[in-house]
């Protein structure tokens, strides 16, 4: 046997493929990987303090910066606990608007995430151009709506921010069968790839028991194969109305994740469709005064985000301000099996992994 | 045309002619050498400031983007601008480096990519020296770089510019071996190790329709040599950042960026001239031939680069060894046989050209047998643990 050494390599915080300031101390016996040590915390804001020192209105913002890729959906989750937390009824139309925008947004992250799977093996930005491409016209919708494109800050407890303008549905009417393409051209030309199957076929695989037992959600827990999506297992706001199907696939690995999110992309669509024909007219929100004061108590409330589960946990002790502001964040907890399924592979195969659990950083370091 | 197809060697004789109307013989060959390196040395850069315009535009227009438009009509000026950023830019060395290795690294990488020009054919009667070995001199120089991508990686004293560059070694070695092979294929079909003399042997077919393999394999293994996508491990900037000339900048790293593009143009054109006909074919001047096919090679190889992700070490080093090798050996005795039964003429290339491409599809065949066994793997592995989960049945 020949006498060897590891080698301890520390990847990040800066780095291009760690999709933010995300560190990982790899151990490397060649290129193969010993030991993986993940180390975050570079963007940590204190936005769960901040917030318990604000009002319940004014935390909302804060919630845009928790993942900035799915801001309507953060507001989403963090609405829906205040709701629950005071007792708030919201006018149906409102619950369409959001039912519409956090799939807009679902489409939005499995659009990048996809895309940035593929910078992370080396496709030389083509791919990622073209999901920047649509995104930018989703981003559109959102700007119309709220008045920003990223930072929306647009879903409020009790209903949404403003009423949508008048010529958002039709353009959204037109948008859905472009974005349905779209999916179309992506899984045309990029799922039968012979490098991209040898790169994600059998890599990172996270066996459906492990995903279960460090709690993974979203995307990847269902791409193990285990049949768990929030919208189904506990509705909130409207999806019992919808009539769509919770993908699975069996493999688990990265290849696997990816075409989850081509499914789940695909089964978005099927929910706007619906709601772009049934939403109603009406009120958009239920006055809810500025200073809000919920009775003492506390409220869970969980949805299925883009990466998974979003849950924030909220306790009031009667005052303006909450006492306790809690964040259950997706990408933290999916990025907790990184080191199982790392192990044994390649050096490449860490920034593939990674790029398929799709994390936000700021979702991570809150 | 003809006098178009001799523009440059007319020039030339004209030029001399003028030499020796004041000159003695000896300065005037003397003048005529030294002009004829410095011609080649700015062939070579004027080629880095087209094909890096042409290498943004191309994978920006894939990628339907504009790519650079702000420096000159249509960004023209962009190779230009980047050329004096690099120029400005302040020159690190690192503290822990190995000083004398980094300095050498870049100025060593770029001398055997130059020196590669002289034997390449760029017109009829346009070459650097007709050399009788010039194959064999191609494969020489181009073992070159690997040592300067060992010192860089090594005297950088960095871990990422080490993992690039034992990669470069596994890499580049590893494709040596198929590309030689390739190039024995032509060589025993033209009879001749001088690229002249096998530019000439294509008159009536190019080697890349008498044997396809060796085309696909020279391509390939090429690609690889230049450390270009599917094989850009060596660089992987989503991986080790920049790989073995992480720590290099202005300048130094200037002269890796140089070397890069000049080894582009080689291999296109060492493909074209074994593999294309080089300069051959009717109607165009020789020269204008030569470089119209290397342009298409080159597109086709930043075609690639838009489009396909990267191998990982072990799959680039499986593909060398467990396919291309074989692959290219298995052509070579099949060529070796079938060019000692049959004469040359149209029965020996359509003979060659139907048992390239079945031996082609075979390989594919294999591949994807493989590729296949792989996906029901990695379904078995899922589907046992879902059943571990769910106890019983899947769902």
């Amino acid at each position: 046997m020949l006498k060897t050494e590891t080698i301890t390599i520390n990847m990040g915080p800066q780095h291009p493929s760690t999709h933010g300031v995300f560190r990982m101390v790899l151990t490397l016996n060649g290129e193969t990987i010993v030991d993986l040590k993940p180390m975050f915390g570079y963007l940590h804001r204190g936005l769960e303090k901040t917030s318990e020192s604000r009002t319940y209105l004014q935390a909302v913002p804060f919630t845009d910066r928790l993942d900035y890729i799915c801001s309507m959906s953060n507001n989403f989750a963090y609405a829906v606990a205040v709701e629950k937390l005071a007792g708030i009824e919201v006018p149906l139309r409102a619950e369409y608007i959001r039912v519409i925008m956090a799939e807009l947004t679902r489409l939005v992250n499995h659009m990048l995430a996809v895309g940035f799977l593929f910078n992370d093996l080396g496709a030389w930005y083509t791919p990622v151009v073209y999901a920047f491409r649509e995104r930018e016209r989703i981003l559109d919708l959102f700007e119309m709506a709220s008045g920003s494109r990223m930072m929306c800050n647009y879903i409020r407890p009790g209903g949404v921010a403003a009423d949508l303008p008048a010529e958002f549905l039709p353009q959204l009417r037109k948008m859905i069968p472009h974005l349905e393409n779209f999916v179309r051209e992506i899984r045309f030309y990029l799922s039968d790839n012979e490098i991209f199957k040898a790169r994600a076929v059998g890599v990172g695989f996270l066996p459906a028991d492990m995903a279960v037992a460090y709690s993974i959600t979203g995307p990847v827990l269902r791409a193990s194969g285990v049949k768990y999506d929030v919208r189904k297992a506990e509705p909130y706001s409207i999806y019992d109305q919808f009539d769509f199907d919770v993908p699975t696939q069996v493999a688990g690995d990265v290849y696997a994740r990816y075409l989850q999110r081509l499914d789940e992309m695909d089964e978005s669509l099927k929910i706007l469709r619906q709601a772009v024909e049934r939403i109603p007219e009406g009120e958009y929100a239920t006055k809810v005064p500025s200073r809000l004061r919920p009775p003492k108590g506390e409220a869970y409330a969980r949805i299925e985000a883009p990466k998974g589960e979003l849950g924030f946990y909220l306790v009031s002790d009667g005052s303006p301000n909450p006492y306790r502001w809690r964040n259950r964040p997706p990408s933290l907890i999916n990025l907790s099996a990184l080191r199982e399924m790392c192990l044994g592979h390649k050096v490449a195969d860490v920034v593939t992994i990674l790029g398929s659990i799709d994390i936000t950083l700021a979702d991570v370091d809150r | 045309m003809q006098v178009l197809d001799d523009l440059w060697i007319r020039i030339a004789v004209w030029f001399r002619g003028l030499l020796e109307s004041f000159l003695p013989p000896w300065a005037v060959q003397l003048t005529m050498d030294v002009l004829g390196i410095l011609l080649l040395i700015v062939l070579g850069i004027v080629v880095v400031l087209a094909f890096t315009y042409m290498e943004r535009k191309v994978i920006a227009r894939v990628g339907d983007r504009i790519g650079p438009n702000r420096a000159g009509p249509f960004g023209i000026f962009q190779a230009i601008a980047d050329a004096i950023k690099m120029l400005t830019k302040e020159d690190v060395t690192p503290t822990n480096a190995d000083r004398w290795l980094f300095l050498a690294a870049p100025i060593v990488v770029i001398i055997p990519a130059v020196l590669l020009y002289a034997v390449l054919p760029l017109g009829r009667g346009m070459v650097g020296v007709d050399l009788n070995i010039a194959v064999v001199f191609v494969v020489a120089m181009g073992g070159i770089p690997i040592l300067t991508m060992l010192m860089a990686g090594w005297a950088s004293n960095n871990k990422y510019a080490l993992l690039g560059a034992f990669r470069t070694v596994a890499q580049l070695i590893s494709y040596e071996v198929p590309m030689v092979v390739a190039l024995l294929t032509v060589v025993l079909l033209a009879g001749t190790m001088s690229t002249v003399g096998i530019v000439e042997a294509q008159a009536s077919f190019p080697f890349a329709l008498v044997t396809p393999v060796a085309f696909v394999v020279y391509m390939l293994a090429g690609l690889a040599e230049l450390n270009r996508t599917p094989f850009d491990l060596l660089e992987a900037d989503s991986e080790i950042v920049a790989g073995y000339f992480i720590e290099y900048s202005g300048m130094k790293f200037a002269m890796f960026f140089l070397a890069e593009y000049i080894n582009l143009f080689m291999v296109a054109g060492m493909i074209t001239t074994l593999f294309l006909a080089g300069w051959q074919w009717p109607i165009l001047p020789s020269w204008l031939w030569f470089l119209i096919k290397v342009v298409l090679v080159i597109f086709l190889m930043m075609w690639i680069r838009a489009t396909f992700p990267r191998f990982r070490i072990d799959q680039m080093l499986g593909f060398a060894w467990k396919a291309l090798v074989p692959l290219s050996l298995i052509n070579l005795f099949l060529v070796a046989l079938v060019a000692k039964v049959l004469e040359p003429g149209w029965v020996r290339t359509g003979v060659l050209f139907v048992s390239n491409l079945a031996l082609l599809a075979g390989a594919i065949a294999i591949m994807a047998q493989v590729a296949r066994k792989r996906e029901e793997r990695a379904r078995a592995a899922g589907e046992a643990a879902i059943k571990r989960y769910y106890g019983s049945e899947v769902r």
